[in-house]
């Protein structure tokens, strides 16, 4: 599959969308109107931000502010949020939010949550940072938040690069991606290393509940988050977010390219409680890896006749089939929350 | 009441009777007394307030920046290395005018690694925007703790209180503790305008480019010069309940008519004072001890240097490949005088070196032969390095 | 103003010990300062603290060079050059040790006196601490300040059946040394 395949589909879902039957028409529980009463009522980060189109990290932010409600304290990494959401005088949140500095979001919700505490405070608090901010910079700090058990929801919206300073190579970055300081050559093919498996690390800190979920699943990322405030003690959400700039996508494709993160077994889609794995998303017909590399312009060099694409290829499909293992990602038949099934109402559109 | 106390237990007790909401430290040497003392007033139900005992420094000074900017009362202490890893968030603090205090045990800084006194740590920090006042015993030290909070709460803008690591720290003497009753009726329940609600959603830290940075930072600079009276009107008034002053922006001792002067921060000043009441009175000099580093306070040293042939100030940091950091201030503040004394200058007490009751008499006669716009340490020897070194 | 320098091993309470004989002072409504020199040793490794007792304010932040005393927490340290460097002519010099006073001046050819504290403090407290019995000792032979006043400052910082036994090797060590014997000594080496 190319993206010009990926993009007929797309469009022909919208098709079917815009289709549909008028509201009048349709039954009382497809009513447009009933529906959106049970849409958020309030956005906690509001449109008219600087994004990029088709940025992930923009999406999820807001699902995660409009899941987690109103009574939320936000801090902010250094990163592209930061910086696309706040450009002074202007602000797209409508919750309280503070950003300090790249390191240290976990460590200033832990100040923010311990005032909340001595005033005795109710309200919840929500750390969010980018894959450099969690996965490398911030990691100590987030280290002992967790170990402190402080009362917050960490969510790392991750786009596997540090996007904001121009897509350098993080921790989080996958093995053979290309990047500004991983490019390939003569001597490389791309970043050497392989994709910190920061879930395990924070689920080996016993914490109540850790996941990672997808940009590409809206649904699945609301229950997550209402999930994890819900519960007294530290949480952690890994939210795979696309970055067209970044990976070399055209924006409109971005949900697809994240969703096929999923569906390949590249982006293991799971709920650890306690460092305890209790749930996956089913990947109901895994999709080969280079279907997903493909669209991708950070991995274009993996498709070349070097001897070396292929072996890297094989590389990635190793690493998804091991995901697909170990978590037991394989469904077996139907399952109405597996990657087919978790999301029957996909952004701008309806049921496939 | 009076007490034998530890520097430390004393700092302790008089930030308890400042209720704090948050503390959050990190240990070392030589802080860590203190935090262990009021993590055992916290743990014997002495203070209630969120202890946060972080991973790091830098952790430390963001939990109080959080803390701070969700409206609680909040307070950090530590020294040396830990000033500078802390360096990148306590100019964040300032620059978000979050009233944060913070108590700098001073120590010097790596490498070598050495563990003991002088002032290379706050004032590597110098530029952070905090409010850094330095006390010449433990008795300053409690009574600027506490107006430390009012001043900082006033202004907004964070105070560091710079006590000297050991020699103030790790004594024991003997120290006036104020009463809650007096510290509560000085100091007003923390109320912060611009704290984290979702009743009344503020976005803090934003991204601010070109087209206002430069008022932003003006800003701060006018916050701290404004803060040069909040900061003796703080020490006024809580004189008016206790009777006593640490000193406002800077105190001059010594015979009215001596022409040389020798001005210095924090402990040393003891030892200078006692030295100079031991000289002959016609070889006694002007003492002027500095508290106010920040800001600095340009128009009362001027005024306090009116009439001096000389000034020599002695100071426990440098600037490697310039020379001292006080005295170099002091000449540029010195320079809009009519009649500017002659200012030499001196750094002596590096990484705990003791500071000896002669070191006055060495200070007066080095002075003599020093050139203008000079500098050295008094107290190198420079015969223990190898030859190229020196 | 009376200067007093302890010198010990990390461990024995050293500083404790500068902290106990200052707030005795205190207790007895004068001025005092003490501290350690400062160091990073570990324990058995040789300290020293400081102790200043006077009757106004002490502004003096130095290290003490010319000690009217010396209180010697372990005999081992008399070995160390440094550790009677400074020591004023007619100052006197406590020694926890099992040997004589008269054993000892012949050893180190200057006048000292031994206490054998750490034995004590094993009979009546049950851990060989020599300090609080070499506080106990150095204030009879001193008669600085009064043995209660080193009594109230110890109650301040120990409780219950640590402080019943502490307070009892006090009174215990008062018969093994003679009272007053250095009361000639603490006027002489008392400055300004």
């Amino acid at each position: 599959m190319d993206s010009t395949q990926l993009k007929k589909e797309i469009q022909e879902r919208r098709r079917q969308a815009q289709s549909a039957p008028s509201e009048e028409s349709r039954p009382a529980e497809h009513n447009m109107a009933e529906l959106r009463k049970l849409q958020p009522r309030y956005r906690g980060l509001e449109a008219g931000h600087r994004a990029c189109q088709g940025c992930g990290e923009a999406l999820a932010a807001r699902l995660v502010t409009e899941a987690a409600g109103p009574d939320v304290i936000l801090t902010n990494a250094t990163g592209c949020l930061e910086v696309f959401t706040t450009p002074w005088p202007q602000s797209a949140w409508r919750l309280p939010w503070i950003h300090s500095l790249f390191e240290n979001s976990a460590a200033v919700a832990s100040g923010v949550e311990a005032a909340l505490k001595a005033q005795g405070r109710k309200t919840k608090v929500i750390a969010q940072g980018g894959d450099g901010g969690t996965f490398d910079i911030g990691f100590q700090a987030l280290s002992g938040m967790l170990e402190r058990q402080h009362n917050i929801l960490y969510v790392c919206y991750d786009n596997e690069a540090y996007m904001n300073t121009g897509i350098q190579r993080s921790g989080s970055t996958p093995h053979a991606a290309m990047t500004t300081t991983s490019p390939p050559g003569k001597e490389r093919m791309g970043k050497r290393h392989l994709k910190k498996d920061l879930l395990s690390i924070i689920a080996a800190h016993h914490i109540p509940y850790a996941a990672s979920a997808s940009v590409a699943y809206p649904a699945d990322i609301r229950r997550k988050v209402r999930r994890a405030v819900s519960i007294e003690g530290p949480t952690f959400l890994l939210i795979h977010s696309p970055c067209p700039l970044g990976w070399g996508i055209e924006s409109d494709i971005s949900i697809e390219v994240a969703r096929l993160a999923v569906q390949t077994g590249l982006f293991p889609v799971v709920e650890l409680e306690r460092g305890e794995l209790t749930g996956v998303m089913p990947i109901r017909h895994p999709k080969p890896v280079a279907d997903y590399l493909k669209l991708q312009n950070r991995f274009k060099h993996l498709f070349t006749e070097d001897p070396r694409a292929r072996e890297e290829r094989e590389h990635l499909q190793a690493l998804a089939d091991h995901n697909i293992e170990i978590y037991q990602l394989k469904g077996d038949g139907m399952d109405a929350l597996d990657t087919d099934g978790a999301d029957t109402v996909r952004r701008g559109g309806m049921v496939d | 009441m009076l007490h034998a106390l530890e520097g430390s237990q004393a700092i302790a007790q008089a930030v308890a009777l400042c209720r704090p909401g948050v503390v959050a430290a990190y240990p070392i040497t030589p802080q860590t007394h203190i935090v262990e003392n009021i993590s055992k007033l916290v743990a014997d139900g002495k203070l209630k307030c969120e202890f946060v005992s972080v991973e790091s420094e830098f952790s430390a000074a963001s939990v109080v920046l959080g803390s701070s900017a969700a409206g609680s009362r909040s307070y950090t202490a530590s020294s040396s290395q830990g000033i500078l890893l802390m360096a990148e968030v306590l100019f964040d603090i300032a620059g978000m005018r979050l009233p944060v205090v913070m108590t700098c045990a001073n120590r010097a800084i790596s490498a070598p690694i050495n563990i003991w006194n002088d002032h290379q740590d706050s004032m590597t920090v110098r530029d952070s925007g905090w409010i850094q006042l330095h006390c010449a015993d433990n008795q300053e030290a409690i009574d600027t703790s506490i107006q430390a909070f009012r001043i900082a709460e006033r202004t907004e803008l964070p105070v560091m209180v710079c006590m000297d690591g050991f020699v103030l720290t790790h004594t024991l003497e003997v120290v006036d503790m104020p009463s809650a009753e007096q510290v509560d009726s000085y100091l007003p329940p923390f109320t912060f305008k611009n704290k984290l609600d979702p009743k009344h959603p503020l976005s803090l830290g934003t991204l601010v480019g070109p087209e206002y940075y430069t008022e932003a930072r003006y800003s701060l600079h006018r916050a701290l010069e404004k803060a040069l009276p909040e900061i003796e009107a703080a020490d006024a008034d809580w004189a008016k309940i206790c009777g006593r002053a640490s000193g406002g922006l800077l105190t001059v001792e010594g015979p009215e008519n001596a022409t040389t002067a020798v001005l210095a921060m924090g402990s040393v000043v003891s030892t200078l004072t006692e030295s100079n009441e031991m000289l002959p009175g016609n070889k006694r000099v002007k003492i002027i001890k500095l508290r106010s580093f920040r800001p600095f306070p340009i128009e009362a040293l001027q005024m306090a240097c009116a009439g001096l042939k000389e000034l020599i100030v002695l100071e426990r940091a440098f600037s490697p490949g310039l020379g001292g950091i006080l005295g170099t201030e002091v000449r540029a503040a010195l320079a809009g005088m009519q009649k500017p004394p002659q200012v030499r200058n001196f750094t002596v007490g590096l990484g705990g070196r003791d500071i000896p009751m002669s070191t006055l008499s060495k200070l007066i006669n080095a002075a003599k032969t020093q050139a203008p716009g000079g500098f050295a340490i008094l107290d190198v020897e420079p015969e223990r390095l190898p030859p190229e070194d020196r | 103003m009376i200067e007093i320098r302890i010198h010990g091993r990390g461990g024995q309470g050293n500083v404790v010990a500068a902290y106990v004989l200052a707030g005795a002072a205190f207790e007895e409504g004068k001025r005092c300062q003490a501290f350690p020199n400062f160091g990073a040793e570990r324990r058995g490794a040789p300290v020293v603290a400081f102790v200043r007792i006077a009757e106004k304010p002490i502004l003096r932040r130095c290290q003490v060079e010319a000690p009217g005393f010396l209180i010697i927490q372990d005999e081992s340290l008399l070995h160390i050059p440094s550790v009677l460097e400074g020591l004023k002519d007619k100052g006197g010099v406590l020694v926890n040790s099992l040997k004589s006073s008269e054993e000892l001046t012949k050893e180190y050819g200057r006048p000292m006196i031994a206490l054998a504290g750490s034995q004590m403090a094993q009979e009546i407290v049950g851990r060989p601490l020599a300090n609080v019995a070499l506080l106990s000792a150095f204030l009879t032979l001193s008669a600085i300040l009064p043995l209660e006043a080193l009594k109230k400052a110890l109650s301040k910082r120990f409780k219950g059946d640590v402080l019943e036994k502490n307070l009892k090797l006090i009174d215990e060590v008062g018969a093994h040394v003679t009272a007053g014997q250095w009361k000639k000594e603490a006027k002489h080496v008392a400055c300004a």
